[in-house]
C-alpha cells in the first residue's frame, strides 16, 4: 500500500459541489483528493471548445443559486470568477409582439402596463412577497435537515430550531409557504396576475430540470427556489460567469488546490472499499487504490449507493428508496455556433435585448401542451426555451463578429419512447431550431455548427443519473429531510466514514454548492 | 422596439426641455423631471416665496373614480370623510392598510355627484380595484393622459387670473373651479406641494404646451418662473409636508413592519375621520387614537450656535444643505436615540437649518431639547436642536 495515496479524505467526482466540498476540507487542515473521471474538472458546470473558437458552458449556463457564503471563504474572485449582468427576458410572441423584463423597474413596469397595468402594480409587491418569502426559506438551505422522526438530540435541536423559525415568520410569510409549498405555479401566479405571457415566462422556472407541467401541483416550489438566487442583493451572484461556468468549477478548483487539496482528473473510481462496514479507501478502474478514513461522494444518489457500493452493505429500505428516487432527465441542451446573431420579428435587429435572455414560453397553455408531448412518450415538438447568446456577455465566448447560442429545452424526456438515436437525437434538434426560427427567420442561415445534447447525452458524458440536472427531481417528495432518502439526508450514510455531497442531497441542485459545504460541515463534525 | 429604453416624458416636456441649462435631470415615477431649470436652484426656490413658479407635476398617479358606488368605493379605502365633501371640494388624505399601516397619501377632488379624481404618489390602480369588488364603479386611470402643473407663490393668482378666463379670486383654499386657458378647458384647484398660495391646473395631454405658453406669456409680468424637484423639496420642507418612499415607506413595499407608519405616527390625525363608515384600517387606528401613538413626525430645528462651533472650530464657515438631503439622520435626546429625521434643508427664507423628523414618543413635544447627528469636516457631532410643531412656514396668504 503506497503512503502516497493515503488522505484524511478521498472527493469522489470533481462537479462543483465535490469541488466546493474538497476546498472547505481542505480548509480545515485535511490530507483531500478529488477523484474525477473526466479528462476536465467541474462535471455539469464547464466551459468547452466544442467548435474551434467557439466556448459553450456545455450544460449548466448560468449562475444565480452560488451561495454566497462560498464565495467569501473560498475567496473565487480573487480565483478568476466574474459575474457578468444579464439582466432581461424577452418573451416573443406569435403575431410579432413580444412580453418583456428588463434590469430597470421603471422600464418593466413600463413594459408590463402595455399588457396589464394591473399585472405591473402586481409585479411590485409579488417581487416583494418572493423576497421575504426566499429570506424565510433561506435559512433552511444552510441548515442541515434534522429527520422528524428521530429522537437524536442533534435531530430534536435541529427540529425545535426549524419550529421556531416557522413560528417567527408571521401569518403572511407562513401562508404563502404553505402555498408555494402545495400549488401548481400556475395556479399560484393565477392569483397574482392576468397577463398571459409574463404568467407563462414566470411559470417557466417552476419546471426546469423537473418532470412537471407548469399546472403540476409542488412546481410552485420550484419557483421560489429559483427566486432565492434573486434575494441577496449586491453581493448575490446571479448573471453570466465570464468565461462560461467552467470559470465556476475552475476557480472553485483552484481556491481547493490553494489550500492545499490535491485534484486529480481522467481517474475513474470502480468502487469504495468497505471492511467492516466502514469505508477505508477507492478502487479505481485501473486498479489503482487510495485510502482514508472519509470517503465523499459526489455523485448522485443512485450511484453513490447501487454503482459504488455493494448494495448488500446497505439496509434495503435505503435501497429501495434510492431505487425509487425519481431523476426523469427533462430538459435538453442545444449550443449554436453562429455566424450572425438572430433577428427576432418582434424586436428586429441586434440590441440589448441579446444581452439578456429570450424565454419562447408565450402561454401557460404552450408550456402545458410542451409537457403533455414528454408524458406521453415524445419531446415537445414546440418545445420552452430560455435562450442566451454569452458572446454578447463576454466577447471572448466567440471569434469577433460571430456568436454563441445557449438554448436550454424542456421538454426532453430521457425516457423516449423506443430510446434515444442518433436520427432522433438530430429530430429534437430541428424542433428546437424550427420553433427558433419561427421567432428569427434567419436562425438557420446562420448556424455554423450545431451541438445537440438529450438527457442520454447528459447522462453519458457527466454520469448525471437519467440526464436530470440536479441529480433527481426538486419535487417535495424528494426535498429537505427527504433528499435522497429518509434518515439519510444529512450526508451519511449506513457505511461509517462514507458521505455524500452532490445535489442529491439537500438542498438540491442548481449550482448553488450549498451540499458540498453542509456535507463538509457534518464530515469535521463527525471526524 | 416598442418601448424605447427612454424615460417617459410628460406632456410638458417639449417646453420644459429647452429650458434645462444644467443637464439636471431625474426620475419621478418613471419619467423625467427637471432638479432645476438653471444651474443652481435659488431663483427658482425664491420665486415661490416672492412671485410665482410653475412645476410640471404631471407624473403624479391620477384616478377618475365614477358611479354609483364611487363614494363608497373612495369612503371604504381613505381615511377621511368621502360623503361629506361638496362637489367642486378637495380633500387631502392617507389610505391604509387593514392594520392601519399608510399606503400612500394624497388627494380627492369631487368633480360631481358620483365622479371624483384621486391623486397618489404610487400606482394604486390595483389597491382600488381590489377594494372595489362588488360595486357599481368605474376606475380610469388617466395619469399619462391628464398634465398636472402647479404655479405656486404669492403672485400665482394675479398669474392666473391675467392667463384664464374666469376670474379665480372667489376659489377658496382646497376649491376647484372650471376654467379655460388659451382656449383649452381645464380645471384648477386651489391646492399645492409649497404651503403657499398657489393653484394646480388639471389639463388634457392635447391642450398641455398652449396651457404652458399661456401661463408663461401671462406671468412674465409678475415674475414667474419654472421650477424643479429641488425648489419644490425647500418648500415641502418648509411647509412641514410628508413625501412617500423619502418620509415614509408604503405599507404595501415596506420589507419589514418597522418601516411602515400609521397616520397618527405621521401626525395627519387631522386627516382621520373614525366616525364615519367603516374603512381599511379603521381598527387599529381607533384602537392607537385611544392608546396615543408610539412616533410623530414633527419639525426639528436646528440650533445655529452649535452648528456653527465645530465648524469655528476648524476654521470654516458652515456648510448648509442648500439642497434638500433625503437620508435618515438619527435624532437623540441625551444618551439615547429618540428618532431620525427624514429629510432637510437650509430654509433661505427662515434663515435656519430645517429637518423632517420621526420621534418616539414622549420626546416629540414642541420644544422638546433634541441633538441632530451632522457630520464636520468627516468627524460625527451632534447638534443641538429643537421639536418644533409643524408646518414651520404658514403664510395667512395659503388660504386667503
Amino acid at each position: 500500500m503506497s503512503g502516497a495515496n493515503r488522505y484524511d479524505a478521498i472527493v469522489i467526482g470533481g462537479g462543483h459541489n465535490g469541488l466546493v466540498n474538497a476546498a472547505y476540507l481542505a480548509r480545515a487542515g485535511r490530507k483531500v483528493v478529488v477523484l474525477e473521471r473526466r479528462e476536465m474538472l467541474g462535471g455539469a458546470a464547464v466551459s468547452e471548445q466544442a467548435f474551434p473558437g467557439f466556448t459553450f458552458s456545455v450544460f449548466s449556463y448560468v449562475v444565480s443559486l452560488l451561495r454566497p457564503e462560498i464565495i467569501r471563504d473560498l475567496e473565487l474572485p480573487r480565483h478568476g470568477m466574474q459575474i457578468l449582468p444579464l439582466e432581461s427576458t424577452v418573451t416573443p410572441l406569435p403575431g410579432g409582439d413580444y412580453f418583456a423584463m428588463w434590469g430597470d423597474a421603471d422600464l418593466t413596469r413600463r413594459e408590463i402596463c402595455r399588457h396589464s397595468p394591473l399585472d405591473a402594480e402586481a409585479m411590485t409587491e409579488f417581487g416583494r412577497l418572493m423576497s421575504l418569502m426566499a429570506r424565510a426559506v433561506k435559512p433552511i438551505l444552510g441548515m442541515i435537515p434534522p429527520d422528524p422522526t428521530s429522537l437524536a438530540p442533534s435531530d430534536i435541536k435541529g427540529l425545535m430550531k426549524l419550529g421556531g423559525h416557522f413560528r417567527s415568520l408571521g401569518e403572511e410569510k407562513f401562508h404563502a409557504l404553505w402555498k408555494l409549498m402545495t400549488m401548481s405555479s400556475a395556479d399560484y401566479l393565477d392569483e397574482w396576475f392576468e397577463c398571459g405571457p409574463l404568467k407563462a415566462t414566470k411559470s417557466a422556472s417552476g419546471i426546469i430540470g423537473t418532470f412537471m407541467g407548469p399546472r403540476s401541483p409542488g412546481s410552485a416550489y420550484v419557483l421560489l427556489h429559483h427566486y432565492m438566487g434573486e434575494i441577496d442583493g449586491a453581493y448575490r451572484a446571479w448573471g453570466f460567469c465570464k468565461g462560461g461556468n467552467g470559470t465556476i468549477s475552475n476557480a472553485i478548483a483552484a481556491a481547493a488546490r490553494a489550500r492545499g487539496a490535491t485534484l486529480r482528473t481522467g481517474s475513474p473510481v470502480r468502487q469504495v472499499l468497505v471492511k467492516g462496514g466502514r469505508a477505508t479507501g477507492v478502487a479505481l478502474e485501473n486498479g489503482d487504490e487510495y485510502h482514508a478514513p472519509v470517503v465523499v461522494s459526489g455523485l448522485d444518489a443512485r450511484r453513490t449507493f447501487l454503482d459504488l457500493v455493494d448494495a448488500r452493505e446497505l439496509p434495503d429500505e435505503l435501497v429501495e428508496q434510492v431505487r425509487r428516487f425519481r431523476f426523469r432527465g427533462s430538459s435538453g441542451k442545444v449550443n449554436l455556433a453562429l455566424s450572425e446573431l438572430p433577428d427576432f420579428t418582434c424586436m428586429p435587429g441586434v440590441g440589448v435585448q441579446h444581452k439578456g435572455a429570450f424565454s419562447i414560453s408565450p402561454s401557460v397553455d404552450y408550456l402545458e401542451r410542451a409537457y403533455d408531448d414528454a408524458k406521453y412518450g415524445e419531446f415537445s415538438r414546440r418545445p420552452y426555451m430560455d435562450i442566451v447568446f454569452p458572446s454578447m456577455i463576454d466577447p471572448g465566448m466567440a471569434p469577433p463578429g460571430q456568436h454563441v447560442a445557449s438554448i436550454f429545452v424542456q421538454y426532453c424526456p430521457y425516457h423516449l419512447n423506443g430510446g434515444w438515436t442518433e436520427a432522433k437525437r438530430e429530430a429534437f434538434g430541428d424542433a428546437v431550431v424550427d420553433t427558433l426560427a419561427e421567432y428569427a427567420p434567419n436562425l438557420r442561415r446562420a448556424i455554423l455548427h450545431r451541438q445537440v445534447l438529450t438527457p442520454a447525452d447528459i447522462e453519458a458524458t457527466t454520469g448525471l443519473s437519467e440526464g436530470n440536472i440536479f441529480q433527481g427531481e426538486l419535487a417535495l417528495q424528494q426535498l429537505f429531510f427527504l433528499r435522497p432518502a429518509v434518515r439519510w439526508a444529512g450526508y451519511r450514510t449506513p457505511i461509517a466514514g462514507y458521505y455524500q455531497c452532490g445535489s442529491s442531497t439537500h438542498p438540491g441542485g442548481g449550482v448553488m454548492g450549498a451540499p458540498g459545504k453542509l456535507a463538509a460541515e457534518r464530515i469535521l463534525a463527525d471526524t | 422596439m416598442r418601448i424605447p429604453h427612454t424615460l417617459l416624458t410628460t406632456p410638458f416636456h417639449a417646453r420644459t426641455a429647452p429650458l434645462m441649462q444644467g443637464s439636471n435631470w431625474r426620475r419621478w415615477a418613471g419619467y423625467a423631471a427637471a432638479s432645476c431649470y438653471e444651474f443652481t436652484h435659488d431663483r427658482e426656490y425664491a420665486a415661490v416665496r416672492n412671485a410665482a413658479a410653475l412645476f410640471d407635476v404631471s407624473p403624479l398617479r391620477k384616478y377618475l373614480v365614477s358611479g354609483p358606488d364611487a363614494t363608497r368605493l373612495l369612503d371604504r379605502v381613505v381615511t377621511r370623510s368621502v360623503p361629506k365633501t361638496q362637489p367642486g371640494q378637495v380633500i387631502y388624505m392617507s389610505w391604509c392598510d387593514a392594520r392601519g399601516k399608510v399606503i400612500d397619501d394624497g388627494t380627492i377632488t369631487r368633480l360631481g355627484e358620483q365622479s371624483y379624481r384621486m391623486t397618489a404618489a404610487e400606482p394604486n390602480l390595483r389597491w382600488l380595484r381590489r377594494n372595489a369588488f362588488g360595486m357599481d364603479v368605474r376606475i380610469e386611470e388617466v395619469s399619462e393622459r391628464l398634465g398636472a402643473l402647479a404655479l405656486q407663490g404669492p403672485l400665482s393668482r394675479a398669474v392666473l387670473n391675467a392667463a384664464a378666463r374666469d376670474p379665480v379670486d372667489g376659489l377658496r383654499y382646497f376649491r376647484m373651479m372650471d376654467n379655460r386657458i388659451a382656449d383649452v378647458d381645464l380645471q384648477v384647484s386651489r391646492t399645492g406641494y409649497t404651503g403657499d398660495l398657489g393653484y394646480e391646473i388639471w389639463v388634457p395631454e392635447q391642450g398641455a404646451l398652449a396651457v404652458w405658453d399661456a401661463i408663461m406669456a401671462a406671468g412674465r409680468d409678475f415674475g414667474v418662473m419654472p421650477a424643479g424637484i429641488w425648489a419644490l423639496d425647500v418648500a415641502r420642507i418648509e411647509a412641514g409636508l410628508v413625501m412617500l418612499d423619502v418620509d415614509y415607506h408604503s405599507a404595501q413595499h415596506a420589507m419589514i413592519e418597522a418601516q411602515k407608519s400609521t397616520p397618527l405616527e405621521l401626525s395627519l390625525d387631522w386627516s382621520v375621520t373614525l366616525d364615519k363608515a367603516p374603512f381599511n384600517g379603521r381598527r387599529a387606528l381607533a384602537a392607537e387614537k385611544a392608546r396615543g401613538p408610539a412616533w410623530r413626525f414633527v419639525g426639528i430645528e436646528v440650533d445655529w450656535d452649535s452648528l456653527e462651533r465645530p465648524y469655528r472650530e476648524v476654521d470654516l464657515t458652515p456648510a448648509l444643505p442648500m439642497v434638500a438631503w433625503r437620508a435618515s439622520v438619527p435624532v437623540y435626546r441625551g444618551s439615547r436615540q429618540v428618532g431620525y429625521a427624514s429629510s432637510g434643508v437650509w430654509s433661505p427664507l427662515l434663515k435656519k437649518y430645517l429637518a423632517l423628523a420621526h420621534i418616539e414618543a414622549p420626546h416629540f413635544l414642541p420644544d422638546t431639547p433634541v441633538e441632530m447627528e451632522m457630520t464636520v469636516e468627516h468627524r460625527r457631532l451632534r447638534a443641538s436642536a429643537r421639536v418644533r410643531k409643524l408646518p414651520f412656514f404658514d403664510p395667512p396668504r395659503k388660504k386667503a
